[in-house]
């Protein structure tokens, strides 16, 4: 009987009306404390030059590194080319799929969740194990490429999957051939058009992914971003802070372009795991 | 797909001069440049592992490799990965679960959800080298928050906490992991009707009771599942740990890059046992998962 009133007190106080209980507001405080403070941390060190002084300095001087240049453009080409062969890879087979020959969607579902259960790390030694009696491919930078598309590969392929759902890319094909277009024109004007949230999305997460990726590239002894990032951590924690930092930045304009993406379709978070 | 065909070959003639057969071939073809991918790049490293794990440096076959994990150093290590992945799967899990639901609870502001949903992205993003560095930023020996400790009393560095350990490194996994939980529940969380709630209060249940009885059961095998990923997203980091700890860690992926990198005593045998090991937790994880889910789905329905 008394829950009975209970429940009919809290149905008068209307679900609409209902406020964030104490524990509601104690839990989301928690999460931006743990989520804020780190950053807030490394500004801080970031910006510290001296014993009390606080300054622009490690940035400048992380700025002045060539090494920095170097390794910072070879992870933007990378990111580049990851992007491209991520696509040009994946819409035709995912289209082909979901127009076509949905049979082949288990397997297809199966190989991009395989990246899961194989870890970054163990995917590199398989690479050294399989190229190493191929120089010219296990020595050259493009190989980074050709891996990172693997490591994106489920992302790439939910986003895809999710955006290909939605439209019903069968009708539409169907549609397109019957007022006559070529597959050229039905792919450029029909399906690339009707797919350019889940390619742009999958693309800022691929960047993400690639500009923070550190295992398969210091295994296969390249000096991308992060590698290099980790190298000044090794002697500067000052530097090395104002580096996550800039690499927080970056990763956090890839976020935002996901988040204004997804305001406009209904897009959820996106998650590239580079542990 | 003979029907849809047909209607398609009715209502366009210009396509059905090329046989059906044809472009069903052709279909099949462009399949194929995405398989071959996978198969040099992922399927065939991955039966890589396998073989070398198996396989004498001459090249015949042996148990030696496997058996040679059996020794207190590996062992050790595959406890401590498996422990950090299990802690912070469950502890990440639930707490992400609790900031998820006080997110979405009806009433909130409403730009809380989407606000941390970006952030959640970017926090399970912020991973690898810069969050290691992060975190020796704030709890490191001269970090932010030891010195704030410090100055009121507590030193935490005295007491046996160090950030460059085991329970650092749980810490340090949290920030990633919490935030993925928050991104893959919410969807389940979002499912969950408002009716189903509500026509178990007017019957007159508690909120616990409702969470217990009705709302737990249904978000179950998303929870379960998504634990798995976190236990497999812990298990599987390598730069974190490695910058955490400079590399002196004694957990698997460190274990395996040394291995494969080590200057002097480069084993590539023992990298490829390693690797398997992991494959094989991984996969135990799964099939666990998979198990689970079945019995969970039996309530549902």
């Amino acid at each position: 009987m008394v829950a009975l009133k209970g429940a009919a007190r809290r149905r008068s106080g209307g679900a609409a009306r209902r406020r964030l209980s104490f524990w509601s507001w104690f839990w989301l405080a928690a999460a931006a404390i743990y989520l804020l403070v780190p950053l807030y941390s490394t500004l801080q060190f970031s910006l510290q030059t001296g014993a009390h002084q606080y300054g622009l300095g490690w940035y400048s001087y992380i700025l002045r590194q060539p090494a920095f240049r170097q390794s910072f453009v070879l992870s933007l080409r990378l990111a580049v080319e990851t992007v491209i062969i991520s696509l040009v890879l994946m819409v035709p087979t995912v289209y082909l799929i979901h127009a076509w020959l949905p049979k082949l969607r288990p397997t297809m579902e199966f190989i991009c969740t395989l990246p899961f259960v194989v870890p970054p790390i163990a995917l590199a030694v398989g690479m050294i194990g399989l190229f190493q009696g191929v120089p010219w491919l296990i020595s050259n930078t493009q190989i980074l490429a050709f891996a990172y598309v693997i490591q994106a590969l489920p992302f790439t392929y939910r986003s895809l999957d999710a955006g290909m759902l939605s439209v019903d890319i069968r009708t539409l094909t169907d549609a397109a051939q019957s007022v006559g277009a070529s597959w050229r024109q039905t792919l450029w004007h029909v399906i690339l058009p009707n797919l350019r949230t889940a390619i742009l999305a999958s693309a800022f997460l691929t960047v993400a992914i690639v500009l923070g990726e550190y295992t398969i590239s210091s295994l296969l002894l390249f000096n991308t971003f992060a590698v290099y990032m980790q190298q000044i951590g090794t002697s500067q924690a000052y530097a090395a802070a104002a580096l996550a930092i800039l690499s927080f930045f970056l990763t956090w304009l890839s976020m935002l372009g996901i988040f204004f993406l997804s305001r406009r379709v209904g897009y959820r978070g996106a998650v590239g795991m580079t542990r | 797909m003979e029907a849809d065909s047909a209607l398609t070959g009715a209502v366009k003639p210009a396509v059905t001069s090329i046989p059906l057969s044809y472009r069903r071939v052709i279909r099949w073809l462009g399949t194929m440049p995405f398989l071959a991918y996978a198969s040099v790049f992922l399927l065939i490293p991955t039966g890589e592992i396998i073989v070398q794990a198996f396989r004498t440096p001459s090249g015949r076959f042996t148990l030696a490799n496997v058996r040679g994990l059996v020794q207190p150093q590996i062992l050790s290590a595959f406890e401590a990965t498996i422990k950090i992945s299990l802690i912070t799967a469950v502890l990440g899990g639930v707490f992400g679960l609790l900031v998820a639901q006080a997110a979405l609870r009806d009433g909130g502001p409403a730009w809380i959800p989407p606000v941390l949903t970006t952030f959640a992205g970017l926090a399970s993003n912020f991973a690898g080298i810069p969050l290691a560095f992060a975190f020796i930023a704030t709890l490191g020996s001269t970090g932010v928050i030891t010195q704030l400790l410090n100055g009121l009393g507590l030193h935490i560095y005295s007491h046996g906490f160090t950030i460059y350990g085991l329970i650092g490194l749980s810490v340090t996994y949290m920030y990633f992991q919490f935030p993925l939980m928050v991104l893959i529940i919410s969807p389940a969380l979002e499912g969950i009707r408002r009716e189903w709630r509500e026509a178990a209060i007017n019957a007159g249940a508690t909120t616990r009771q409702y969470w217990r009885m009705v709302g737990l059961p249904v978000i179950l095998p998303s929870l379960l599942g998504a634990m798995v990923l976190l236990f497999g997203n812990a298990f599987s980091a390598y730069a974190t740990p490695y910058a955490l700890s400079s590399g002196y860690i004694n957990i698997v992926p460190v274990l395996i890059g040394e291995a494969v990198n080590g200057d002097l005593a480069s084993n590539p045998q023992l990298g490829a046992s390693l690797a398997f090991g992991m494959i094989v937790v991984i996969a135990i994880a799964i099939t666990i998962y998979a198990l689970l889910q079945r019995r969970t789905a039996r309530w549902l329905r």
